[in-house]
């Protein structure tokens, strides 16, 4: 018994000695890249998945029709190697590679996609996103049961390699829908040999079964330790490709990354600690990077709440908040003080909506509401999820609102479940949220405002908004269309169902061995621009 | 009586966890009715609660825990069993550096009572009991992680020492009780009639102490021993996220934030079970070196 005590302890220390290589170091010559990638992912197929984490991985393993730019706005041909759009912008005509293979030799084929968005679209599959490809015609048909013949769906394979798209009506982001997972293809014959259109639980996303057609494969996925993608031989664009494989880490805790990457073991994080990002700036880390990202923090009101029902009282707590001095005082990361709730520069849209800081100004409509110091404003409450950052910038808000309006504020933070539950019934006064685009367009944040939309949660409807949205999206000019945004987006600031407070920027660190990792708005970085290289 | 008390468990957590607000499917970005009618569908779970609690307590006694709810395409099964012989290595490692510093600082500090070499370990120990993990860990992976570079800062099994921090991280928390427990048995078999008879009868201290008083002195240890372990297997979560150590401790707490259903019932079965089964095994334990129990 002793003997083995002491075995086991000698085990234990005998394998304690440190190697003086890092990951770093090692992957610099073998062109491993040690990626932070958050949290476990769900999984990786492309239709049932939803989170970042997943796109990170699935960015490496499948590929769309288009690719985002690494140097710039817009995307760049992908499994379509080119593609025209007819004059009234409904039809798109997809040109597949020649080339194009999945990664067990099968040619990509324009039917692989028809029979991929069948499946996104087939409702018993219970994907998360059909109503990304609900732009083409008959595709919400089908998915909600209203017909069961999958030809009426607008998409068809003209030849093997032609893919002909009709949308109900022109939608100029639609290239832009397409960077993103749930758009991209599925190996039919892999995910039949494994279950069902429709299975869920079906086992062909394991490694050694694992088919997609993008830069690399699944070599290996250990849960909750760590996913390993390997250079795909059969890529059409292989011989770009400069890694030899990407090591995933779902490290969820920020602090455990950010001492993962301080000894080595990462060349980029998923994030950073907020109360880090302040000091790397003072500090100037030559490793800290902050980028624009196509982002938004606001706060929720819910209009059909009595006390917020008057747009003069929704209008009066967003002068009261000093924007500036959140970001500057508070967030500390280099965010951007949020006037509109579209970000600003959405592939090249410009809001022109403005929310002054002007105390005097929210005290005056507080007024108008009919609240004074006898009719005094009854106590406001703002729910948010559980989290020191989302806590301190209500406080903020509190102290603001408390000192510039005399609006007693209470704080109330709930678990991420149930802060959900309680936004969806609509169970809050005002609650803080985020949204980030899913696409490279304004209308990926005015359409979560229009009625009977899922994220809207405030209530609040105005038909007017309504149809210049709709009115944008039936128009092919760009700059009459991005006019038509503005005039919706003027009207939702007017009324204000939401408080835009700033636009985030994605902070994290990355290693200077790391190049083509450019900055992206939608921090899409497709892994055939990336390679390691010491100066 | 062990297997009404898992059955006891499994029903109240089932519809404990139903009365949770907020679902397995509730995302930022809300779903459709229609949606999550089909994912309800898909996980059964339109279908009413009695029928759902047969449906399971079915599948439990077949060995099928079912399908995890945030993980697609993996079973409640599968995932036990991929985080726990790495929770195991992880409780193993630390009850060992735990007895070894526990053990022979509480011997040391009974031995040498009200001297240096009793007051300086119990100092220790109580800093060890105050001491959370989520500090030690940290503090240790400072100083040896990224001041001296001597260890790695997380992972297991990747890079050579990087289970060392995490298991003295956890260890050292249970050596401070240990080393507490062992001192007070010690002291309280030290001072009877039969140490007195064998020291007088010759014996060296050297045997006194290892094959008298220590047989009797640390069946407090053996009593806590037990819990310690299923304390240590079901508590491990936050050494596990410090270290980013893929064991079972993880996927039982994130299982409870995504209300993913079927695993927080299937690890908060199995970790019952360790429970049972650890008490027991402690309490066969203690029997056996009691002479009195073993006699009886």
């Amino acid at each position: 018994m002793k003997k083995l005590f002491i075995l086991c302890l000698s085990f234990l220390f005998l394998t304690s000695c440190s190697s003086s290589v890092t990951p770093v170091d090692s992957g610099l010559e073998d062109q491993v890249f040690h990626f932070g990638n958050g949290s476990e992912p769900q999984g990786i197929d492309p239709h049932i998945v939803t989170g970042v984490p997943e796109h990170h991985i699935l960015i490496s393993l499948c590929e769309g029709l288009t690719i985002p730019n690494a140097f710039g706005d817009g995307n760049l041909p992908g499994a379509a190697q080119s593609w025209t759009v007819s004059d009234d912008g409904r039809e798109y005509i997809f040109n597949l590679r020649n080339n194009g293979m999945w990664s067990n030799g099968d040619s990509v084929t324009a039917e692989d996609f028809v029979w991929s968005w069948k499946r996104i679209l087939t409702a018993s599959l219970g994907s998360q996103y059909p109503d990304m490809l609900y732009y083409l015609e008959g595709a919400y048909e089908y998915h909600n049961g209203l017909t069961d013949n999958f030809d009426d769906v607008g998409v068809k394979a003209v030849d093997k390699f032609t893919l002909k798209i009709n949308l109900k009506a022109p939608t100029p982001f639609f290239l832009g829908l397409l960077s993103h997972y749930s758009t991209w293809p599925v190996h039919k014959e892999t995910v039949l040999k494994h279950g069902s259109i429709d299975d869920r639980n079906g086992q062909w996303t394991r490694p050694g079964n694992f088919v997609c057609n993008g830069p690399f494969n699944l070599k290996s996925w250990e849960l909750n330790n760590k996913i390993v993608v390997e250079k795909n031989p059969m890529y059409w664009d292989a011989t770009e490709v400069r890694l030899n494989q990407i090591h995933f880490y779902p490290v969820s805790n920020v602090m455990t990354e950010d001492r993962m990457f301080r000894a080595g073991q990462l060349h980029v994080t998923s994030t950073l600690p907020s109360q880090k990002c302040p000091i790397y700036i003072e500090e100037k880390n030559p490793d800290l990077r902050i980028d624009p990202y196509m982002g938004q923090y606001f706060y929720r009101l819910n209009t059909e709440n009595p006390a917020l029902k008057d747009a003069k009282v929704r209008k009066a707590l967003a002068y009261a908040i000093d924007k500036k001095l959140l970001v500057e005082k508070v967030t500390k990361c280099g965010q951007i003080p949020a006037y509109s709730f579209t970000p600003p520069g959405s592939n090249g849209y410009q809001p022109d909506t403005t929310i002054p800081f002007d105390p005097e100004l929210a005290k005056q409509l507080l007024t108008d509401a009919g609240y004074s110091d006898e009719n005094p404003f009854p106590k406001l409450e703002i729910l948010f999820n559980t989290n020191e950052d989302h806590r301190k910038i209500a406080l903020a808000v509190q102290q603001m609102w408390q000192q510039n309006l005399g609006i007693e504020v209470e704080l109330v933070n709930q678990d991420w479940k149930v802060y959900l539950s309680r936004e969806m019934v609509g169970d809050f006064q005002v609650s803080r949220a985020g949204w980030i685009g899913d696409y490279e367009d304004p209308n990926t944040f005015l359409d979560l405002m229009r009625p009977n939309r899922g994220n809207n949660k405030t209530g609040w409807e105005d038909f007017e908004y309504d149809l210049l949205i709709e009115t944008a999206n039936k128009t092919t000019d760009q700059e009459q269309r991005y006019e038509l945004l503005k005039q919706a987006e003027r009207i939702l600031i007017d009324n204000m169902p939401v408080i835009p407070l700033y636009t985030y920027v994605r902070s994290y660190q990355l290693s200077s061995d790391v190049k083509g990792y450019n900055p992206h708005i939608l921090d899409h970085h497709h892994p055939k621009f990336i390679y390691l290289e010491r100066e | 009586m062990a297997i009404p008390v898992l059955l006891a468990v499994a029903s109240l957590t089932f519809f404990l966890v139903k009365l949770a607000p907020g679902g397995p499917f509730d995302a930022d970005k809300a779903v459709s009715p229609q949606v999550l009618k089909n994912l309800n569908e898909a996980y059964n779970l339109n279908a009413t609660e009695w029928e759902q609690y047969v449906d399971y307590m079915s599948g439990i006694i077949r060995g099928d825990f079912g399908p995890s709810f945030r993980f697609p395409g993996r079973s409640v099964s599968e995932m036990i069993a991929t985080g726990l012989p790495i929770t195991f290595e992880l409780a193993f490692y630390s009850i060992l550096i735990a007895l070894l510093i526990g053990v022979s600082s509480g011997v040391l500090a009974a031995l040498k009572r009200n001297t240096y070499l009793d007051f300086i370990p119990m100092a220790i120990a109580m800093i060890g009991i105050c001491v959370p993990t989520f500090l030690m860990g940290p503090l240790l992976v400072l100083i040896f992680g990224i001041n001296l570079e001597l260890l790695p800062v997380s992972g297991w099994g990747q890079l050579p020492g990087d289970k060392l921090l995490p298991s003295i991280t956890l260890g050292f928390a249970y050596a401070a009780y240990i080393a507490r427990l062992s001192r007070g048995g010690m002291l309280e078999v030290l001072n009877q009639d039969f140490i007195r008879t064998a020291r007088s009868k010759g014996l060296s201290e050297r045997n006194v102490v290892i094959k008298h008083a220590m047989q009797g002195g640390l069946i407090p240890v053996v009593s806590f021993l037990g819990p310690a372990i299923a304390g240590l297997l079901a508590g491990s979560f936050v050494v596990e996220t410090i270290f980013q150590i893929p064991g079972l401790g993880r996927f039982y707490v994130e299982a409870a934030f995504n209300r993913d259903y079927t695993m927080i019932l299937g690890t908060t079965i199995f970790f019952s079970a360790m429970i049972v089964f650890f008490n027991l095994l402690s309490d066969l334990a203690a029997m056996w070196l009691n002479p009195r129990s073993r006699d009886a």
